[in-house]
């Protein structure tokens, strides 16, 4: 590649890492307001996922003899894990207002959190109806013989017992999440990669500033995954004779928790 | 009529397909209330699916289900039945008890909370009232110190007795036991057996299918031998044990009851 084609090489030639440009800028006030957005609109999205998730889950598994649940949530689930991420945020936030004519126009963060969560729940409606049906089903069987109606079943036996296998891959969801609402930055949702972007595009300082970006996605996947162990725990009451010991890495952040 | 003259539970001719398979082939038993049945049979003579077809866990293809006088899990219309909706076949079930070869105790929930659960939000009873009717349960079978363990705590002879419990909660007007002590360590059938002869001498009306012979001599009323899906001998059991009228169920007998004998035979067949 010529030099000067990459925009790496615009502002004249390579420099080293230079770890004060990076120190200065990972409590940045635009870092740590993007940080945040990050969160948020990811705790958001994957909440909503999780819910809308359930219900289409459910509406794959229904018994009904009119396909109408099991039509309306396959139909959902071809339709946003069929396309691209990126296409979908990007057709919530310019292809609405066009459709709509004018009259709906989502703002970039509602956009994005519609986009993410429409697309979430698609993923998550598979990962809840393998919980499911991972539940003996004698489960059912039992509690139908009290009396108990499916629906009933499924809220107070079934749900309950499925959580258990839908916790591990729901925390790799929600790690994706936490990395793919970067995505949102593209239709000017203002997180941590946007910021990330608008601060090395500036200086030119690409490696310091992707790096303190890395640095905070890194830290949000930990505490997720620490999360994660917390929950595991907590459903796995009743599955297992031993109580499971906190390992280094829990007792670690347990500790920095208390101190905090 | 007089309420002694209707059966507690009223099979009549039941038909039942699993595919080309034909389970049940035309069915017809009567248990009087306070009654206990026990049917017995070689494994796949479809003493389970009858068992399932009593509280509608198995729809049937014809013929009739009677609990207490009522069809169960349909509706009589001018064109034969129809099934009746989800929550009314529930409400049937709900009266209807039924103990099962794996336990089925709900696993995230301590012993007094699986006895618990169906008086709280099928029959939704206030919670003191449930919690006190299970303490008293969880006594009458004799484990009143394991309240608060978890179903994984407990040894599968505990784990049955739990499961006739919370059975019980319900007051059914009659209670079903599938294998009840099949999956069961050998040193831990007892302690079940016990429960149930104790629920048949207070007046229980119970269908028990079993491969326990003792049992059916000492609680049953009648003892129902069932073979490819018909009822071949139905006795009383000292009959049956004794001079059993058919030559399928003496070679069933012989099998059950002296299993060396018949497995030696087999082995000189081998041979």
């Amino acid at each position: 590649m010529p030099e000067g084609a990459h925009p790496c090489f615009r502002g004249g030639s390579a420099t080293a890492f230079d770890f004060h440009v990076f120190w200065t800028y990972l409590f940045d006030p635009a870092i740590r307001d993007g940080a945040r957005i990050t969160v948020e609109l990811s705790v958001l999205s994957q909440a909503a996922g999780i819910v809308l998730g359930l219900f289409a889950a459910l509406g794959r598994l229904s018994r009904l003899r009119l396909p109408i649940f099991r039509g309306i949530a396959f139909l959902y689930i071809w339709l946003f894990r069929g396309t691209p991420l990126l296409v979908q945020l990007a057709f919530v936030y310019f292809a609405v207002p066009q459709m709509t004519n004018g009259h709906v126009v989502p703002g970039e963060f509602l956009s994005a959190f519609i986009g993410l969560s429409l697309n979430e729940g698609a993923y998550m409606a598979e990962i809840t109806r393998a919980g499911i049906m991972s539940v003996e089903s004698g489960q059912l069987e039992a509690a139908q013989s009290l009396g108990m109606t499916r629906w009933l079943a499924m809220r107070r036996i079934v749900i309950p017992q499925a959580i258990r296998f839908i916790i591990p891959p729901t925390g790799n969801e929600f790690i994706a999440m936490l990395k793919n609402s970067s995505l949102a930055s593209t239709i000017a949702v203002t997180d941590l990669f946007y910021h990330t972007t608008q601060i090395y595009s500036r200086s030119g300082q690409f490696f310091e500033l992707l790096t303190v970006a890395s640095v905070w996605y890194l830290a949000m996947t930990t505490v997720a995954t620490f999360g994660q162990t917390l929950l595991e725990r907590r459903f796995e009451r009743g599955f297992s004779r031993t109580i499971r010991q906190p390992g280094l890495m829990q007792r670690a952040m347990l500790g920095a928790l208390r101190r905090g | 009529m007089s309420a002694s003259d209707t059966p507690m539970v009223d099979v009549q001719a039941i038909h039942k397909h699993f595919g080309q398979l034909h389970v049940l082939r035309g069915i017809t038993m009567r248990v009087s209330t306070g009654h206990t049945t026990v049917v017995i049979g070689p494994s796949g003579s479809g003493k389970s699916t009858l068992l399932r077809c009593i509280n509608h866990l198995e729809t049937i293809e014809s013929g009739r289900v009677y609990v207490d006088g009522k069809l169960l899990g349909y509706r009589e219309t001018k064109n034969g039945i129809k099934s009746l909706p989800e929550r009314l076949v529930a409400k049937q079930r709900a009266d209807i008890g039924m103990v099962f070869q794996r336990f089925n105790l709900f696993p995230h929930m301590t012993a007094l909370q699986n006895i618990m659960e169906a008086p709280r939000h099928v029959r939704k009873l206030p919670k003191s009232v449930c919690r006190d009717e299970a303490r008293g349960l969880l006594a009458k079978v004799g484990l009143a110190l394991k309240a608060n363990s978890y179903p994984s705590e407990l040894s599968g002879g505990q784990q049955q007795r739990v499961a006739i419990a919370r059975a019980l909660a319900m007051h059914p007007k009659v209670i079903m036991f599938d294998e009840a002590t099949s999956a069961l360590d050998p040193e831990l059938v007892g302690e079940v057996l016990l429960v149930m002869e104790q629920l048949a001498h207070e007046g229980m009306t119970m269908v028990v299918v079993t491969h326990e012979m003792g049992f059916a001599r000492e609680a049953a009323d009648d003892v129902i031998f069932m073979d490819e899906g018909v009822i071949v001998e139905e006795a009383k059991p000292e009959e049956i044990f004794d001079h059993p009228k058919h030559e399928r169920t003496r070679a069933f007998l012989r099998a059950v009851l002296e299993p060396r004998s018949v497995g030696d035979s087999h082995l000189t067949n081998l041979r």
